[in-house]
């Protein structure tokens, strides 16, 4: 070893670095970058896990209700078309969501592990965005592998249109930032001992009444669900990919939700949610 | 002239209150204090005193309800990230991060701090060394025993190189020699120039380690100073204590009367300056009955020390130990709460 640094000189170099202040937005720059970087190290290192974790659910879906149902004439083929949509739109949405929500709860009510990041020289909000960022790019990586995985899975079932891929990643994104952010406020607000019943009261109605199985323009028939279903995020994420991924059969167009109605509903979702989870975890960490 | 002694603070605190939200009762109930750059600083005090919440509100994790604090001159609400650019804390539980191995615990501390890459890499090395966890790094913590995790919580500390350390209960828990080991390295940081607020139960620790001490309890300071000057708050200035052999049994009988316990007890009371007596209870698996011990609180050790083998020979007793102390952390403590540190 050539170079050794001795302790001393770590507190000797310091007295040399306290002359040259460093600007302090830079200073936060470097910190949140850190951070982030600290998140990809950790997701690099068990991207396999990650994959299986968000992966096989969708996988079986698109396989039993795109691929055997439709064989048995249990379902109609074109079903796979509007059922891939709804897989992209719920797996973005529960990756982002579950990414920062379950790590957030442990960490907060055991681990503490998040407590050498609020100590680094950023606003603790920071720390929050950083979160939101990376579980929704999570949300979006698992969202993008969806789409091979169903060409392979449904084969001459899978049926993409491909005029408007700049709209389908633009709803991505969009989806992936709001349910990262109402992960963040979830994540805040549930003690430890309550997971349990967070996936049966907050995440089993949320994949259920999010338009995910079925089109919202087909529930004319339960005027009250159809109404209810407009409060989920999900539905609005399900429909704007459904507007855009979807192609005209035979000249027939799917009808779906506005893509106005799509923007605003998923965008007042990231607003909200984004000041509210920032509220929330601020009160959490700094008591 | 004020403004130059409070260049030279690295802590000052002024009328702290905490209450925590739905507490009827204040954490923290109007403390002040200052520590000069350079100090070692002991908060002593019960479980529940409210040290972990006082440490809290100084290093930004918990929000004062009223009062001021500024370390090394900035306002810990008012810029709290200044703060966390001079500190850093080794909380009471381990917080290390479990998704990393022990270097990049330190190396990734020190990115989140803005420590250049070659300069983090080689004070890890450095530091890994200097607190005995060498050749260790690439482990993950989860096999470390808990005296290693608070070695890499200091090492984790000190990659910043910061002006003020805030150590909560730093060797709670840890067997002996790793305690002495963190001991030592408390020491060296001081010799440093760190800055070091320590917070402990133990008396030992405080006395070892601190410059200052403030005793707390039920969120107020007590009192506040040097180790020495704590221990002469305790009246009766010094303490005797003696550990003896009852004369056996067979000599008892035939000689001038049994000596008991508690003649000789009635004995020693009537010394010289009258001291007060207690007896002690009996040690765990001592290996004879008639071992007794004593304690006798006095104002002149030596007259005392002297009149009492004296006493105690008579006897037929047999002495097996006389030791002499200067009152301790945990009389000074007794003595202004009239109630035991570990309680
Ligand atoms: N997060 C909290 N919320 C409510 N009360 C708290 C919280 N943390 C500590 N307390 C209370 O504040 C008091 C002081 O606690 P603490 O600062 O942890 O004392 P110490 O570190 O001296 O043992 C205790 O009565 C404790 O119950
Ligand atoms: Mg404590």
């Amino acid at each position: 070893m050539s170079v050794e640094t001795s302790i001393d000189a770590i507190f000797i170099e310091k007295g040399a670095r306290e002359r040259r202040p460093r600007n302090r937005l830079a200073m936060i720059l470097v910190a949140f970058l850190a951070i982030l970087r600290r998140d990809l190290v950790v997701t690099g290192r068990e991207f396999i896990p990650f994959l299986i974790q968000v992966l096989l659910q969708p996988l079986f879906f698109l396989f039993i209700f795109g691929k055997v149902l439709p064989s048995i004439g249990a379902a109609q083929q074109s079903y796979a078309s509007l059922l891939l949509p709804g897989i992209v739109g719920l797996t973005v949405v529960t990756t982002a969501l579950q990414g920062v929500t379950l790590p957030l709860v442990l960490d907060l009510g055991f681990g503490r592990e998040i407590d050498d990041r609020l100590l680094a020289p950023l606003p603790v909000s920071l720390v929050a965005l950083e979160k939101i960022l990376f579980a929704a790019l999570r949300g979006l990586i698992a969202g993008a592998i969806i789409f091979p995985l169903a060409y392979w899975v449904l084969g001459s079932n899978y049926s993409v249109r491909t005029d408007a891929i700049g709209v389908i990643i633009g709803i991505m994104v969009l989806t992936a930032l709001a349910g990262a952010t109402l992960g963040l406020t979830i994540g805040t607000l549930v003690k430890p001992e309550q997971i349990g019943l967070m996936f049966a009261l907050i995440f089993t109605p949320l994949i259920f009444t999010g338009c995910t199985y079925y089109p919202w323009s087909q529930l004319d028939g339960i005027r009250w669900f159809q109404v209810i279903t407009l409060f989920n995020p999900l539905t609005y994420a399900c429909e704007g990919l459904r507007y855009a991924m979807v192609p005209p059969v035979h000249g027939y167009t799917l009808p779906t939700l506005g893509i106005g109605w799509v923007l605003l509903g998923l965008g007042v979702t990231f607003v909200a949610f984004l000041g509210l989870g920032i509220y929330t975890f601020r009160r959490a960490v700094v008591s | 002239m004020q403004t130059e002694t409070t260049e030279e603070l690295a802590i000052e605190v002024r009328d702290l209150v905490k209450r925590y939200p739905r507490s009827k009762i204040n954490a923290v109930d109007g403390i002040s204090f200052s520590v000069r750059r350079g100090e070692i600083f002991g908060l002593l005090g019960p479980n529940g005193a409210g040290k972990t919440t006082t440490i809290g509100i100084l290093t930004t994790s918990v929000l004062p309800t009223s009062g001021m604090v500024r370390i090394m001159g900035v306002d810990v609400v008012g810029d709290p990230i200044g703060v966390k650019q001079h500190i850093s804390v080794v909380p009471q539980r381990s917080n290390l991060d479990q998704s990393l191995r022990a270097r990049e615990i330190l190396t990734f501390h020190a990115a989140y701090h803005g420590v250049p890459r070659a300069e983090r890499e080689a004070r890890a090395e450095a530091l890994l060394k200097e607190l005995g966890l060498e050749g260790r790094g690439h482990e993950k913590i989860r096999r470390y025993s808990g005296g290693m995790a608070q070695r890499l919580m200091l090492a984790r500390a000190l990659m910043h190189s910061p002006d003020v350390l805030f150590l909560d209960e730093p060797t709670n828990s840890l067997d002996p020699q790793s305690r002495l080991f963190l001991w030592d390295r408390i020491r060296a940081m001081h010799e440093r120039g760190v800055t070091i607020l320590l917070t402990t139960h133990d008396m030992e620790e405080a006395e070892q380690l601190c410059e200052r001490i403030a005793i707390m309890d039920h969120g107020h300071i007590l009192v506040l100073d040097t180790p020495d000057n704590l221990k002469k708050l305790v009246p009766g200035g010094t303490r005797l204590e003696l550990r003896l052999r009852l004369p056996q049994k067979v000599e008892a009988s035939r000689g001038d009367g049994a000596v008991s316990s508690d003649n000789l007890r009635a004995l020693l009371e009537q010394l010289p300056g009258r001291p007060r007596v207690e007896e002690l209870p009996a040690d765990d698996g001592q290996e004879h009955h008639d071992i007794r011990s004593f304690r006798l609180y006095g104002e002149e050790a030596g007259e005392l020390a002297v009149e009492a083998m004296r006493v105690v020979s008579a006897s037929g007793a047999e002495l097996r130990d006389l030791h002499v102390a200067r009152p301790s952390l945990e009389d000074v403590f007794i003595f202004l709460t009239g109630r035991n540190l570990r309680s």
